[in-house]
């Protein structure tokens, strides 16, 4: 029985520590500064807005983990002796392992802006920033977001919630231009305004200026020259691997933790997973760092193969991932690529309402459908991953177009519009099918 | 909240305070005529006597007239029962009829006013509010409910509960304080069954136009999700037709009251020898309405579980579903996800089941021999009990009274033996599942939060595993918060259902092995 130390209880690191129980007696710790338990932090929005507590963010009972058999420690790690195979906790004797399991996740960037360690100004990752944020958003009467990703959206939403107004300056000229083509970008952008938010494109921040009292922040100053008042700001510019107490270590590291397709460090019996490994040969289709909820939980699950016997490679399927712009959901799968590569040809669905779309993107030549994108409309991942993966050319795709759909009943279908679309741009037409059930059949269905 | 909503709720409560006022209003002087009236022939010759330093007597309050009129008759049974003769004792409860006709004074002549002024004004005021979410654009909003006081087990929560409560106590049990709040449905009794409000007309008055005003908000709410739309639309059609309009039509043509959409075991008293006998001597339409009440849940409950699951009746017909759904709506995210109540849950409905099989067979068994014992146990006190348990305090006074404490569907989860038998046919022979989407899950918990049954749904989709849960009243609100479309009520063949997660989640290419779990890997 071996001593299994996982750094990081996110998502990555739990999975890790499940899968490792669910195929082994090794003994397990767990070690995390941020909270005792694993929460979900895709939730901190809800728990600001009101929608949640921090206990329902939380997947699994506290008793789970040890009738599990999982012993959990709350403590910071200031540094990592590698060579001894132990870990130095702040204020706490230090930790040996047999086996590390680096899962340290990431933390916001910050581009030393002039005013960015004002009160008032920060990112949001953790639980302590979620505090941190209750507190210099309470009363206040502007915020000001810097960064049009996903994050900064949420972040637009959660001030709304407190009645709080919200600037934010977007440097592209339209929303996230860069992974959402035009038009869903356009779609977005419209939706956001709808919100009245201050939307500000093709702006950047130069400087944050403090207020009369000299500590807190008390408006900032864009590119343009532009200021603008407000008592609170949020950096939501990207996050990068929190791996600080690495610098200076046998580790290897990079922009993240170095790791093979094992997910294996340099080290031995070091491994690395979830947003802060740095894959040094990424699998077809996918970045070398990705900060994505599912990718954490497929590297845990990996990394617990390997441990327990048999070395697994990581290997992530078709890309997909999803968000929620206000109100409006989006799906995506396989590879939608900002700008649409030369082999590509893409087929975009609007409806006339502005808050519904649907994007395949099919290869040139044998129409194999290689990606989507859904605005407000619900996709079915299992028949999108099917077709991606079979190269189901986009004629058939359209025409069987009803099994991918994914919304609930009594929804608007859209189906039919959308063949009609397609059909009026195409030569060739398209027949969209009933589906494989009768009147009688769907009836009772 | 904004100026209109304002408005609304100041409404609301202005007319709430002037219903709780009309309890106040009235004079209640018992006469001989209403004696007459109201007593049994052999009770008027017994209590009349006695009763006769009270007639003529002005109280102002239901509370000193019935001080008085209990007093009195418990003196003459007390008499009786020295004197030995028990059969003389006065067992009927007079107290409600008696007030009743011993009203009189302001609230009897201007009811019409009181009820607009009253009733009528929290409507509009209520329908203001509701209405003011038309501002917000469509979408989930279920902002700062955690924030809210009363959304949130907070001090509103808490005293909206124990009005609750208290009504339900007042209804079930001390109906005579509360005449002046019949007086003022009177009007409407009479135009519906042509006779005066009796306490259960009142109640029902009320709870109807609670899932309309509430069903209201639900189509506001949920104005971007047509099944919340649908379904709401269904529960206020069959409270507002079956349970209320064609039930009372049907007192009016001296029938039986009968609401064609209850059932057994929900309906618990079906079987019981009035019911029975009320049914059996109305002639053709009597006997179909036996015909159809066990055809309900003999025929109905199979077959259409079977097709949709526990929810073609739990949250599109059913009452006591209707109530959870819409006056309840607020309170849904109250309910318990542990483990543990899981677990009470299972012992106290199937308890409840297995109570009320027991109680009918009894009660059968009376009706067709006559005997009222079966060994040392009498099938009366059986049904008393569980009329004053399950019937009165659990699926009353518990089931809506704790609404804002433990979430709108307390009674429905913990105590309801319809539902449980239902949900028996719905986890294992139904064509309904709730499916989950791949590997989209990113484990937010805003399902597991808003489900009313209390049931972690984010367990089963974060594991790729569809939802079979007997408990599931298929609502859709799970559905309708996953931020990421990861849920959607489907049915399909029932051999289709995932009841066992995948080894590997969609969207992990990895190689599938065969492991041996050593150790329990799931909560649940
Ligand atoms: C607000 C927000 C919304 C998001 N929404 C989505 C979404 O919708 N979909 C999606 O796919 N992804 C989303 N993400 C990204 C996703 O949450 C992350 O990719 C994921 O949580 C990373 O998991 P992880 O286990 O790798 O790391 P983490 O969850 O960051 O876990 C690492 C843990 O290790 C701890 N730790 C690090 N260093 C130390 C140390 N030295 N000592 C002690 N403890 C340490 C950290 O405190 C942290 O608790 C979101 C992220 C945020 C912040
Ligand atoms: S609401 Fe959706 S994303 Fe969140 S835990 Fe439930 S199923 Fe998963
Ligand atoms: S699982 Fe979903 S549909 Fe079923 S009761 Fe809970 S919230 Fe409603």
């Amino acid at each position: 029985m071996k001593h299994i130390v996982i750094l990081g209880n996110g998502i990555s690191g739990i999975t890790a520590a499940r899968h490792i129980r669910k195929h082994s007696n090794h003994r397990i710790t767990v070690i995390s500064g941020e909270t005792e338990h694993f929460f979900s932090r895709t939730a901190l929005m809800y728990i600001y807005m009101g929608h949640m507590k921090y206990e329902h963010t939380k997947p699994y009972e506290d008793h789970f983990w040890g009738k599990n058999r999982i012993e959990l420690k709350k403590a910071w790690v200031s540094r990592i002796e590698f060579d001894k195979k132990e870990l130095v906790l702040v204020g706490e004797a230090p930790l040996t392992y047999d086996i590390l399991i680096l899962a340290v996740g990431s933390e916001p960037n910050r581009f030393s802006w002039p005013g960015q360690d004002l009160e008032g100004v920060q990112g949001l990752y953790s639980y302590q920033d979620l505090e941190k944020m209750e507190v210099y958003t309470h009363g206040i009467k502007r915020g000001v977001i810097v960064g049009g990703g996903l994050i900064g959206v949420e972040m637009a939403e959660m001030l709304l919630s407190r009645g709080i107004e919200v600037t934010l300056l977007v440097r592209e000229e339209s929303y996230w231009n860069h992974v959402l083509p035009t038009e869903e970008s356009a779609l977005v952008t419209r939706h956001i305004q709808e919100h009245s938010i201050d939307l500000r494109l093709n702006r950047e921040l130069a400087e944050i200026r403090p207020d009369s009292s000299g500590k807190k922040v008390g408006s900032i100053v864009t590119t343009n020259g532009e200021t603008i008042e407000c008592q609170f700001v949020c950096l939501s510019v990207g996050v990068h691997p929190f791996i600080r107490i690495l610098a200076d270590t046998a580790l290897e590291t990079d922009r993240g933790i170095l790791v093979n397709e094992y997910l294996e460090t340099n080290l031995p019996d070091v491994y690395a997973i979830g947003d802060c490994a740095q894959h040094r040969q990424p699998p077809a289709g996918r970045k070398a760092v990705e900060q994505i909820w599912y990718t954490g939980r497929i590297m845990g699950e990996t990394v617990a193969r390997t441990i327990c016997g048999s070395r697994t490679t990581y290997t992530p399927g078709i890309f997909f991932n999803s968000a929620k712009f206000f109100d409006i959901e989006y799906q995506t799968y396989g590879e939608v690529t900002v700008p649409l590569p030369d082999d590509t040809d893409t087929f975009y669905w609007e409806h006339s309402n502005g808050r519904v779309a649907l994007r395949i993107n099919y290869k040139k030549g044998s129409g194999a459908v290689v990606g989507f994108n859904a605005l407000g409309l619900r996709l079915r991942h299992e028949v999108c991953d099917r077709w991606i993966k079979e190269g189901r050319s986009i004629n058939d795709a359209l025409a069987h177009l009803r099994e991918v759909h994914f919304d609930p009943e009594f929804f608007r279908r859209y189906e039919e519009e959308i063949v009609q679309a397609y059909n009026s741009s195409q030569s060739e037409h398209v027949v969209l099918q009933r589906g494989k059930k009768s009147f009688f059949s769907r009836l009772f269905s | 909240m904004n100026k209109i909503q304002r408005i609304g709720l100041g409404l609301f409560i202005i007319g709430f305070l002037v219903w709780i006022a009309t309890l106040t209003m009235g004079k209640f002087t018992l006469t001989d005529q209403v004696l007459k009236d109201n007593l049994k022939p052999e009770h008027y010759e017994q209590l009349h006597s006695s009763l006769a330093p009270m007639l003529n007597k002005t109280y102002d309050t239901p509370f000193g007239f019935n001080k008085d009129l209990s007093h009195t008759i418990e003196q003459v049974n007390e008499g009786y029962k020295v004197q030995n003769q028990m059969d003389k004792v006065i067992n009927d409860s007079y107290a409600f009829a008696l007030t009743k006709a011993a009203s009189h004074g302001y609230i009897r002549d201007s009811n019409l006013l009181l009820f607009w002024a009253s009733i009528g004004l929290s409507i509009v005021g209520a329908l203001i509010y509701i209405l003011a979410g038309l501002r917000k654009l469509p979408g989930n909003k279920n902002d700062n409910i955690y924030h809210n006081p009363a959304t949130s087990r907070g001090w509103v929560g808490i005293i909206i509960g124990t009005f609750l409560i208290l009504f339900y106590i007042v209804i079930y049990f001390f109906p005579q304080y509360i005449v002046n709040w019949t007086l003022l449905v009177d009007p409407l009794s009479r135009v519906l069954s042509g006779t005066p409000a009796g306490q259960w007309f009142l109640y029902g008055t009320l709870y109807t136009l609670a899932i309309l005003v509430m069903g209201v908000r639900m189509l506001i709410k949920y104005r971007h999700n047509r099944y919340q739309q649908v379904r709401t639309v269904s529960v206020m059609f069959f409270q507002l037709s079956f349970a209320f309009i064609i039930a009372e039509i049907l007192i009016s043509l001296s029938l039986p009251y009968y609401d064609f959409k209850n059932m057994w075991p929900l309906d618990y008293d079906f079987f019981f020898e009035w019911h029975l006998d009320s049914l059996t001597s109305s002639g053709q339409l009597g006997l179909f309405m036996l015909v159809w009440g066990i055809a309900l849940f003999t025929i109905g409950v199979p077959l259409f579980t079977y097709l949709y699951g526990k929810r073609w009746y739990c949250s599109w017909v059913c009452g006591c579903g209707g109530l959870a759904e819409t006056l309840g709506d607020p309170y849904r995210q109250l309910s318990d996800k542990s483990l543990k109540a899981w677990k009470v849950e299972r012992y106290m409905v199937y308890g409840v089941l297995v109570f009320v099989v027991v109680m009918t067979a009894m009660v059968l068994y009376t009706y067709f021999t006559g005997q009222s014992n079966i060994g040392p146990i009498s099938s009366y006190s059986v049904r008393s009990i569980y009329g004053f348990w399950i019937g009165a305090l659990f699926s009353g006074v518990v089931g809506v009274g704790f609404y804002p404490l433990m979430g709108n569907r307390v009674w429905c989860r913990y105590g309801c033996p319809l539902a449980a038998y239902i949900g028996i046919v719905q986890r294992f022979k139904s064509r309904f599942r709730i499916t989950t989407n791949g590997g989209q899950c990113i484990s937010c918990g805003n399902c597991s939060t808003y489900c009313e049954m209390g049931i972690d749904v984010r367990w089963y989709a974060q594991r790729g595993q569809d939802v079979v849960r007997a408990s599931c009243v298929g609502c859709g609100i799970c559905s309708a918060v996953c931020p990421r479309g990861v849920l959607n009520l489907e049915n399909a063949e029932p051999g289709s259902r995932v009841m066992i997660a995948p080894e590997v989640l969609m969207g992990n290419d990895m190689p599938v092995i065969k492991t041996q779990a050593r150790t329990t890997g799931s909560q649940n």
